[in-house]
């Protein structure tokens, strides 16, 4: 394609792409070096008849919008929102580490952070869930391929239910379900013969159920999409190595994987950016108290009556900047398959 | 805040006079001008909403959005000139972040011309301006079981302690497994738990005249330990329970004793969802105290309305003729059961008690960086109530999360 055609073709979707997609990063961005102005404070004594006097503390609202006028973006803070205890908390850790004997006390003192909370939480999330989807995933294709034809449908229907479920919904029928009196929970006591078992009391446990529930409900996808890829397999290939002699297990092995790679790379791109930004089963799981991630800290910030703007922009940034981090190696790759293929 | 108190108490003794002038005197009527309202949703303030409504008629129009978000959506609503709704119902933490934008106005005016009669005591005045009306005061209060405490042979408790060792004969002769619950879900559920708590200690939350913390003191560890010792004999699970959880807990017939929103005791023994015994056997005191002092640990609530500041005069009175017709005794006596209701001639449901026997209580701390305090305790006391961290440690968490977001939000240098 010439160079001006193509960029005449490209540039629909890059005005698109600058106006909906860099212009917000960079507005949160100026957002996220910014706190709010200063709250002028005042005493004023609050009368009542028979009450008494009190004394409270109010905003003095005229001085405060003086401020507000004069600085309609609030104060430039620099990074200091990104380092501040809430986010990265820099200061914090390096007084950790120099009073800290032991690399087990840091971590745990680290882990108190909340930021490294959530991320702890989101990471392990995002490499435990993605992987098991995509293995479980294959696993249900390949089953389902084999399947009779008449089963087929009935089959791939009841696979795709996880997916077709609302996430918050999804997570709080789970929820309900694990509870220590509900069906599932009650039936682990019984199976563990563990009558004070909770799934909802241990962290460790609560990690286990929120991943259990990822892996559940994002199989469906990438069952799809290897059941797609497996309907393409090159018939006269597979034929060939069954006149070869190669079991079934061996076809799967040397002919249907390395086919189907593209797609797995697909998949685990897809996975590690929806994994990552993990939230619906940690409000529906009410999983607060054990399992924070990287989003619900931003939901946190911009929920009830204060809002932290630039508290929830700087996750937001760190989010972002996660993300990519994340998805570096396969781009990487992918963009070297690109150049391999092109000379 | 005293006069809310003196409302309440006012309440009970005026009660025997019911309906004055203000009661049934008023033919309202609104021809003219908007009534827009946001507020909670909940049956109280739908009867209210509902009441105000009766008013409206000829060219005024009237609309209402109830929804359990109004927090979420309040300062954004009230911003733009003219705001989207001409009155927001808000309660003792809601009204700061609409006073700190200058978002409400004062109602002096309109109460002069419209509202002469309205007790003093429902008026929330802050710097000599009334900038609400309240309706309705709400508390977390003793529920107990009479008929477990009986065979337990432990007198209603009035201190926490005397709470804890009734939950420990009542577990010792196999009544209940786990005999109390409490809302103390991570969040905003925990962190009202822990100010109930600290309430009892009668220590203030702040340094005196500024937005520092005070709470990482004897007085907060004391209030941290009894919740940690409250909870070795609730359910496992009690950092998902909110009042929801709980209160279905309690119909279920599975707790003895819990510190619980007021507004939930008319739901509670109404006859639906549990069964006749458990309904007939539960019972409402005050809050229990903290130690011996005679502070009681929780705080007072109230409801009321507020009117917007960006919008016209006209709106403005239409909306507060409108309000007050929804909250008049009339309102009041028909529902009695949905709310402690503070208008003058209101007449007790047996629901109410302890919602009137904790009137003494500290109303909840209505300074302008409180929001903030309350989430931090809400996120940082879990590890805490997991048994991970020192009370120390964790109350030292919640003062440093506090202080980076109170800079952030412009309260602390």
């Amino acid at each position: 394609m010439k160079h001006k055609t193509f960029l005449w073709f490209m540039l629909p979707s890059a005005l698109a792409m600058l106006l909906f997609i860099a212009l917000p990063i960079g507005s949160v961005f100026v957002q996220s070096l910014h706190i709010e102005n200063e709250k002028v404070l005042i005493e004023v004594e609050n009368c009542v008849p028979l009450g008494g006097c009190t004394k409270e503390t109010v905003v003095d609202i005229e001085a405060s919008a003086r401020l507000k006028a004069e600085r309609p973006l609030g104060v430039y803070n620099g990074f200091g929102t990104y380092t501040n205890r809430n986010h990265l908390a820099t200061t914090e850790i390096a007084q950790f580490w120099r009073n800290s004997d032991s690399l087990g006390a840091f971590a745990k003192q680290v882990y108190g952070l909340p930021f490294y909370k959530a991320l702890s939480f989101t990471l392990a999330y995002t490499f435990i869930v993605t992987p098991l989807v995509i293995i479980l995933g294959f696993c249900i294709a390949v089953c389902v391929n084999a399947l009779p034809r008449i089963f087929k449908g009935l089959a791939i229907f009841f696979s795709l239910l996880p997916m077709m479920v609302t996430p918050l919904i999804g997570s709080l029928i789970l929820f309900w379900m694990i509870d220590s009196r509900g069906v599932l929970g009650k039936s682990l006591q019984v199976l563990m013969e563990n009558p004070d078992l909770s799934l909802k009391a241990s962290p460790a446990l609560t990690w286990v159920m929120l991943m259990v529930y990822g892996v559940w409900h994002s199989a469906p996808f990438a069952f799809v999409v290897f059941y797609a890829g497996l309907q393409t397999v090159p018939e006269d290939t597979l034929e060939s190595a069954i006149i070869d002699g190669a079991s079934r297990w061996q076809r799967v092995r040397y002919v249907v994987i390395p086919y189907l790679m593209p797609l797995v790379t697909f998949i685990a791109l897809i996975q590690l950016m929806d994994n990552f930004r993990v939230f619906e089963p940690v409000v529906g799981f009410s999983a607060e108290a054990s399992a924070t991630s990287l989003s619900w800290i931003i939901y946190n910030d911009l929920k009830g009556e204060f809002q932290l703007f630039g508290s929830a922009a700087a996750t937001s940034m760190l989010t972002i900047l996660g993300v990519a981090i994340l998805l570096a190696p396969v781009l990487i790759r992918t963009w070297r398959d690109f150049k391999g293929a092109k000379t | 805040m005293k006069h809310l108190k003196i409302a309440l108490l006012g309440g009970v003794a005026v009660a025997a006079l019911a309906s004055t002038a203000y009661a049934d005197g008023h033919a309202c009527s609104v021809t003219s001008g908007s009534v827009r309202v946001l507020g909670n949703e909940f049956p109280a303030i739908q009867t209210i909403a509902a009441k105000a409504q009766e008013c409206v008629s000829g060219d005024a129009t009237f609309s209402s959005n109830l929804t359990k978000d109004h927090r979420d959506i309040q300062v954004a609503a009230l911003t733009p000139n003219p705001a989207e709704y001409t009155s927001a119902i808000v309660a003792n933490g809601s009204i700061v972040p609409l006073m700190n934008d200058g978002l409400i106005r004062p109602l002096d005016d309109l109460i002069a011309k419209h509202g002469a009669d309205i007790p003093k005591g429902q008026l929330i005045t802050i710097n000599g301006q009334v900038m609400a009306v309240a309706f309705m005061a709400n508390a977390q209060h003793l529920f107990y079981r009479e008929d477990i405490l009986a065979e337990a042979g432990v007198d209603a408790p009035t201190s926490y302690e005397g709470v804890l060792e009734a939950a420990k004969a009542i577990k010792d002769k196999g009544l209940m497994e786990y005999p109390l619950s409490g809302t103390y879900k991570a969040g905003w559920n925990l962190g009202e738990e822990f100010v109930n708590m600290y309430m009892g200690t009668g220590a203030p939350m702040f340094a005196e005249g500024s937005a520092e913390a005070a709470i990482n003191n004897e007085n907060g560890i004391a209030a941290l330990n009894m919740m940690k010792a409250l909870s070795e004999y609730m359910n496992p699970d009690f950092l998902t329970y909110d009042s929801n959880a709980a209160a279905a807990e309690w119909e279920a017939g599975n707790v003895a004793i819990m510190n619980m929103w007021g507004s939930r005791a008319g739901p509670i023994t109404d006859n639906e969802g549990s069964t006749p015994e458990i309904v007939a056997a539960t019972k409402f005191a005050a809050a229990p105290t903290l130690g011996e002092g005679d502070e009681l640990a929780t705080t007072l609530w109230w409801d009321g309305f507020t009117i917007s500041t960006n919008i016209s005069d006209e709106d403005a009175e239409a909306t507060f003729i409108a309000m007050i017709n929804g909250i008049n005794d009339e309102t009041a006596n028909a529902n009695a059961d949905q709310a402690v209701w503070l208008s003058p001639g209101y007449e007790p449901s047996p629901a109410a008690v302890g919602v009137f026997a904790s009137a003494n209580a500290a109303p909840y701390p209505m300074v302008p960086y409180g929001g903030l305090l309350h989430t931090a305790l809400g996120a940082e006391l879990t590890d805490f109530m997991q048994g991970n961290e020192s009370a120390e440690q964790a109350l030292a968490d919640v003062e440093a999360a506090y202080t980076a977001a109170a800079k952030e939000a412009g309260f602390l240098q």
